[in-house]
């Protein structure tokens, strides 16, 4: 009897671990928004009726979709020189590539304040070669969070991705090649498709974690720009607002579910090397 | 073996991104070590003064010894329970549903900040558990993916067969776990671990809802640091946060190499 269930027994612990703390709370989180006696989506009605919470959400899908535009685009050429790269260099770049991303959000994130700030360094170069006398305001801009967000996830990405480029048989690429196709021509119609269920798979990370991030949006775009994550923090924190809150909540979880079952649909229907 | 030029132009790029990469580290690493009561690089004079600064603000003091006990007893928890979960997905494969597995991804499909969030109403308001206890339930969930993937990979690919030549040779079921597999999947337990660790020490969404006055995380307290004070005591926390990582990260390399982490 005990042999017949020692699987059970054995993932037990964490599945209950796992169903207690982590899918109880946050259902019950989106549970309490629609709880609310003014309504059941009063405090929906209430998010996408005001023009600042909605200019809020709509920044948050700009930050994130620009992020991972550049992010796929960097990364994919990135990788595509780190996986033809001789053996010792390979190793040296992935090492150089993973090492950020050891390095905590703050820390990656404050690094920017540095080089951004009013007297930062950016400002300082610029001044100092002539181009401006007067230092730029880049800090709390869209762009500062943005660029702020792509050297974030460029690493995460070019792992991805070397991986997903690695695997592509030598085969193809040679056949490719002897059958006249120009360097060029093959990277384009024989990487580049074979690299697509990776590149989606990297694209969801880099969005999904970029639109549900505090602490970069928090540092570099401050109260201006405010983002989901910042204002969620603001609504329960400073406003005690906790309905509010857990509306945000449930719009980031909607919002990410969808964009990962979609998407993995679509990485799995594009997949030309699947049977 | 055919190599496949590149173009010199992708080659520039490149390095472009590479020294986008690593230029911002290497400027909070020397922006705290500069003699200015600013932050500024490159740094004009050298003192180690920032650092001793950290030990005398007492809230970094607080913070570093939180962060350490929560990483290592949450790394540690998430461990002791998902190395079983791990073998059992690999050992019982037939015998669990397939959607068990699925479990342990949600983790990393519910944003961290609505896992912050959902404890602090549920756990430490709802139940009126302590802080601490709800900062290392959310932060094992947080770590406990990693553990039970990267033990799980290794697993997928340990010979069971000798497990049951262990058994029917006489050995005990538990004796031969701890003998025979464990041993086997060293590599993948030590990865996890390192990731885990990594991931707790350096987060930042997680704890934000589950600090306050009385107790505070590391990240969290940086991030309330920059908001007042713009010196470069922060450059030597993150300095030191940095070493942290390159510490761990030198035992692994030592032990097993990097380049798994790219897998």
């Amino acid at each position: 009897m005990l042999k017949r269930y020692a699987g059970w027994w054995l993932a037990a612990p964490a599945t209950l671990v796992v169903l207690v703390f982590l899918v109880l709370p946050v259902v019950a989180t989106i549970g309490t928004t629609f709880g609310e006696t003014a309504g059941i989506f009063a405090p929906y009605s209430s998010f996408f009726g005001s023009g600042f919470r909605r200019s809020v959400l709509w920044r948050t899908l700009e930050i994130s979709l620009a992020t991972t535009a550049i992010s796929l685009i960097v990364g994919f050429l990135t990788a595509y020189v780190v996986s033809k790269s001789p053996g010792k260099l390979k190793s040296l770049l992935i090492i150089a590539a993973v090492f950020p991303l050891l390095t905590g959000v703050v820390v990656r994130s404050f690094a920017w304040l540095i080089i951004l700030g009013k007297n930062g360094i950016l400002n300082s170069f610029l001044i100092g070669i002539g181009v401006t006398s007067e230092p730029f305001a880049m800090l709390y801009t869209q762009g500062s969070v943005i660029v702020a967000m792509v050297y974030l996830f460029v690493p995460l990405m070019i792992l991805t991705l070397v991986g997903v480029l690695e695997n592509i048989p030598e085969d193809v690429v040679q056949a490719s090649a002897s059958l006249g196709a120009t360097p060029a021509g093959t990277f384009r119609q024989v990487i580049l498709p074979l690299a697509v269920p990776g590149l989606i798979v990297g694209a969801v990370l880099v969005f999904t974690g970029s639109f549900t991030s505090y602490a970069t949006p928090q540092l570099l775009g401050g109260e201006r720009q405010m983002v989901m994550g910042t204002l969620m923090y603001q609504r329960a924190m400073v406003s005690f607002d906790w309905v509010g809150a857990s509306t945000i909540a449930a719009i980031m979880v909607v919002i990410t579910v969808t964009v990962v079952l979609a998407m993995s649909r679509v990485a799995r229907r594009l997949n030309p090397m699947a049977t | 073996m055919m190599t496949t030029r590149i173009n010199p132009l992708l080659i520039l790029f490149t390095i472009l991104v590479y020294i986008f990469l690593t230029g911002p580290l290497i400027i909070v690493l020397g922006a705290s070590v500069s003699d200015t009561t600013y932050l500024t690089f490159p740094p004009q004079g050298l003192t180690l003064r920032w650092f001793e600064n950290i030990f005398e603000i007492s809230a970094f003091r607080r913070t570093i010894v939180t962060s350490l006990e929560l990483a290592i007893l949450a790394t540690g928890l998430a461990l002791l329970i998902g190395i079983p979960a791990a073998y059992a997905l690999n050992r019982y494969r037939i015998q669990l549903p397939t959607w068990l597995s699925t479990v342990f991804v949600l983790p990393i499909l519910v944003p961290e900040i609505v896992l912050g969030f959902s404890l602090l109403k549920s756990v430490a308001v709802g139940a009126s558990a302590p802080i601490f206890a709800t900062l290392l339930i959310g932060h094992t969930l947080l770590v406990l993916p990693y553990c039970v993937r990267v033990i799980s990979a290794s697993l997928a690919s340990f010979d069971f067969s000798i497990e049951e030549a262990a058994i029917s040779l006489g050995s005990r079921p538990l004796k031969t776990f701890f003998t025979i597999v464990l041993p086997n999947v060293r590599s993948g337990v030590i990865a996890a671990f390192i990731l885990a660790f990594i991931t707790s020490i350096n987060d930042v969404s997680t704890s934000l809802f589950l600090t306050g006055p009385g107790i505070s995380t590391l990240p969290i307290q940086i991030l309330a640091h920059v908001e007042q004070f713009f010196d470069p005591t922060i450059a030597s926390v993150s300095v030191l946060l940095m070493f942290l990582t390159v510490a761990v990260m030198a035992i692994v390399e030592r032990t097993l190499g990097l380049t798994f982490l790219a897998k």
